[in-house]
């Protein structure tokens, strides 16, 4: 297929809490190749969330490697990694994370704010563009307060995408959403996912897990299977087939 | 990132929080406001001391007799009888720093004409004495030599004896006005010169040939005191010593004796005065300086709290590539414009309040520049001081424990 985006290689994380060291990863191969959209699943505890903080960058394996887009994160220093995270990778939270009495484009512009390279006229373009992608055009001087959840999470999703990122890493994205806003989060990201954007997706829900093209399942610090999404679900489908609820504003 | 970018982050920040940015700038409102009234009440004070002391002549020299005890009996400075006109001619003779001396007895009584009296003070002095304690006459004139030899019982007056002996407006020259029953003719009008600094009417007295008032008013032969004065500012020192050194010599004082006088000169009395106001200005503004103090806690308490309300936030822009560094500038940005706009702000009230209180009460207020610039330093460095503490501890949050956090 494509070129090898992320490759990890007997990553270990411990946590060291007073004198017990948690093992939180006990040894993780696994390589992601470009264009793929893939579902990181597992209980609490099983470690999934310490993969995604390592694969975005926000903390260090202590044993093993990581290398995004060639670059060894182990490497990297603080400065380097908030780089990094700026340049290659985009975040979309549960909780959405947007900063409150700020408006949607002003939340997307976000990223940009801390890339000097950008200037302020291409900052607000690239902001109306990726709000434009997420189908929030006419939503852009809105206060989060005044956006539906749904309408949240893309405001967020937009502003995962204003930098061009490699990847898109997303930790429960659909994880405080209703099903049927839940099933248009997902067709977004199919959607990106379909004009080439990498994207993790943590999850706990098999549900929300037949979106993706392919599953790794985490128990215990390990990867237990890692497998190809059979049957995968086309979001937009399953949307029309929802029965009409008037829950949407 | 650059520093336009930060500072647009910091001031988007602000904006999200107008009302809790502005209580926080009052604090540092007040204190600067503070500050700079309370200083331009203090020099304020002290400049119009130092300009009505100047008017008074600043190199005015006054000698009085010491307190002394001959045969073992303490006496007062006035009932020292030590200072004689000798005195008055030494200085003149062998001091070439002293340009004027007079000699000084005075006496208080009840002056009258017609209907009229008035409690006052007579001067017996010589005709140099007005050009030392710069009195003008406005009309009429001095009285001369011969009318000091000839104990003459002429005089000037001051404008308040005016007012009060002459209510009708008619011209008092040639009039005869009497002290304590004794007649004088009133030759000269002194000049209006006001209230000096400590309050006393320098209009209410009489002037006349010290002659006159040894012999017949006080009955003494004895002066009470010399004025003098330098040929120049400069040479008050020199003439200072000068001075001393003629009235030892007139007195008969040996070397390891004390002075059985003081010399005291109107510049020391400036200096003496300016440092009592210095000392006020300094305690004002102190106690001013504890609400600039306390504005600056202010900021750092209200950075603080918002740091761990904004902890999501932080997160946040530690996630999508905000450097530690970043966030440190974000934050210190924030407290410093939030003192430096509450700075700029308490100037401007610091300046109206000031103005205000020269206007409504009619202290003497001075504003002074540097005081607005020292203002302005201070509270940029407060902001810095108080703010880096909550911005350190912004900077240094885990931002996965941040985006957590609950």
């Amino acid at each position: 297929m494509g070129n090898t985006l992320i490759q990890v290689k007997g990553l270990k994380k411990d946590f060291h809490i007073g004198e017990i060291t948690v093992h939180a990863l006990r040894g993780i191969d696994l390589a992601i190749e470009e264009g793929e959209f893939i579902a990181i699943m597992g209980a609490s505890g099983s470690g999934k969330s310490t993969m995604l903080n390592i694969l975005g960058c926000l903390d260090k394996p202590s044993e093993g490697s990581y290398l995004l887009d060639g670059v060894n994160i182990g490497e990297q220093n603080k400065d380097e990694l908030a780089r990094l995270r700026n340049n290659k990778l985009g975040f979309v939270f549960q909780s959405y994370n947007l900063l409150p009495r700020t408006t949607a484009l002003e939340n997307v512009e976000l990223p940009l704010f801390y890339n000097p390279k950008v200037s302020t006229k291409e900052r607000r373009e690239r902001a109306r563009a990726a709000l434009d992608a997420v189908g929030l055009a006419d939503r852009m001087h809105h206060m989060p307060n005044q956006l539906s959840g749904g309408q949240q999470q893309r405001v967020a999703i937009a502003r995962s995408l204003v930098n061009d990122p490699r990847v898109i890493l997303a930790d429960e994205a659909t994880g405080n959403l209703d099903t049927r806003t839940s099933y248009e989060i997902m067709a977004l990201l199919q959607d990106l996912n379909d004009q080439g954007k990498t994207i993790i997706f943590v999850t706990h829900e098999a549900d929300i897990a037949r979106f993706m093209k392919r599953s790794v399942i985490f128990k215990d610090g390990h990867i237990i299977r890692k497998d190809a999404v059979k049957n995968r679900a086309n979001a937009l489908e399953l949307l029309e087939a929802l029965p009409v609820e008037n829950d949407e504003i | 990132m650059n520093y336009i970018n930060a500072i647009r982050i910091a001031v988007n920040a602000l904006k999200r929080n107008k009302f809790r940015a502005f209580l926080t700038m009052l604090g540092i409102i007040i204190g600067i406001a503070s500050v700079i009234a309370m200083l331009a009440i203090g020099q304020g004070s002290k400049k119009s001391i130092q300009d009505e002391m100047s008017e008074m002549g600043t190199n005015m020299i006054f000698i009085m007799p010491g307190d002394g005890r001959p045969g073992g009996i303490r006496f007062s400075r006035s009932e020292m009888q030590s200072m004689k006109l000798e005195d008055v001619e030494a200085i003149r003779k062998s001091c070439d720093a002293v340009s004027a001396v007079s000699p000084v007895v005075n006496a208080s009584g009840q002056v009258v004409k017609g209907n009229n009296n008035w409690p006052t003070s007579v001067y017996g002095v010589n005709n140099e004495y007005l050009g030392i304690r710069k009195y003008k006459i406005a009309s009429g004139r001095n009285f001369s030599d011969r009318e000091i030899k000839t104990y003459a019982k002429v005089c000037l007056i001051g404008q308040t004896i005016i007012d009060n002996l002459f209510p009708d407006g008619e011209s008092p020259i040639g009039a005869v006005i009497r002290f304590d029953g004794i007649p004088f003719k009133v030759i000269g009008v002194l000049q209006e010169k006001g209230e000096n600094g400590m309050g006393q009417d320098q209009d209410d007295l009489m002037i006349a040939p010290y002659t006159a008032i040894q012999k017949r008013v006080l009955a003494i032969t004895h002066i009470q005191s010399i004025f003098a004065s330098a040929a120049s500012e400069e040479l008050n020192d020199k003439a200072i010593e000068q001075i001393s050194e003629a009235i030892r010599t007139t007195h008969k004082i040996r070397t390891e004796e004390e002075d059985d006088f003081s010399v005291r000169s109107q510049s020391e009395i400036v200096q003496t005065f300016s440092s009592i106001s210095d000392i006020m200005t300094v305690l004002l503004g102190a106690i001013a300086s504890i609400s600039l103090l306390v504005g600056g806690i202010g900021i750092m308490n209200i950075m603080y709290v918002s740091v761990t309300e904004r902890t999501r936030e932080i997160g946040l822009r530690l996630s999508v590539g905000g450097r530690e560094k970043d966030i440190l500038t974000q934050f210190l940005i924030e407290s410093v414009l939030l003192s430096v706009f509450g700075g700029l702000i308490g100037i401007v009230f610091g300046v109206l309040a000031s103005r205000g209180v020269g206007s409504l009460l009619g202290w003497p207020v001075a504003i002074s520049t540097t005081a607005i610039g020292l203002a302005f330093l201070v509270c940029s460095a407060i902001g810095i001081f108080f703010g880096w503490y909550p911005a350190r501890k912004a900077a240094g949050l885990n931002p996965i424990d941040a985006l957590r956090y609950e």
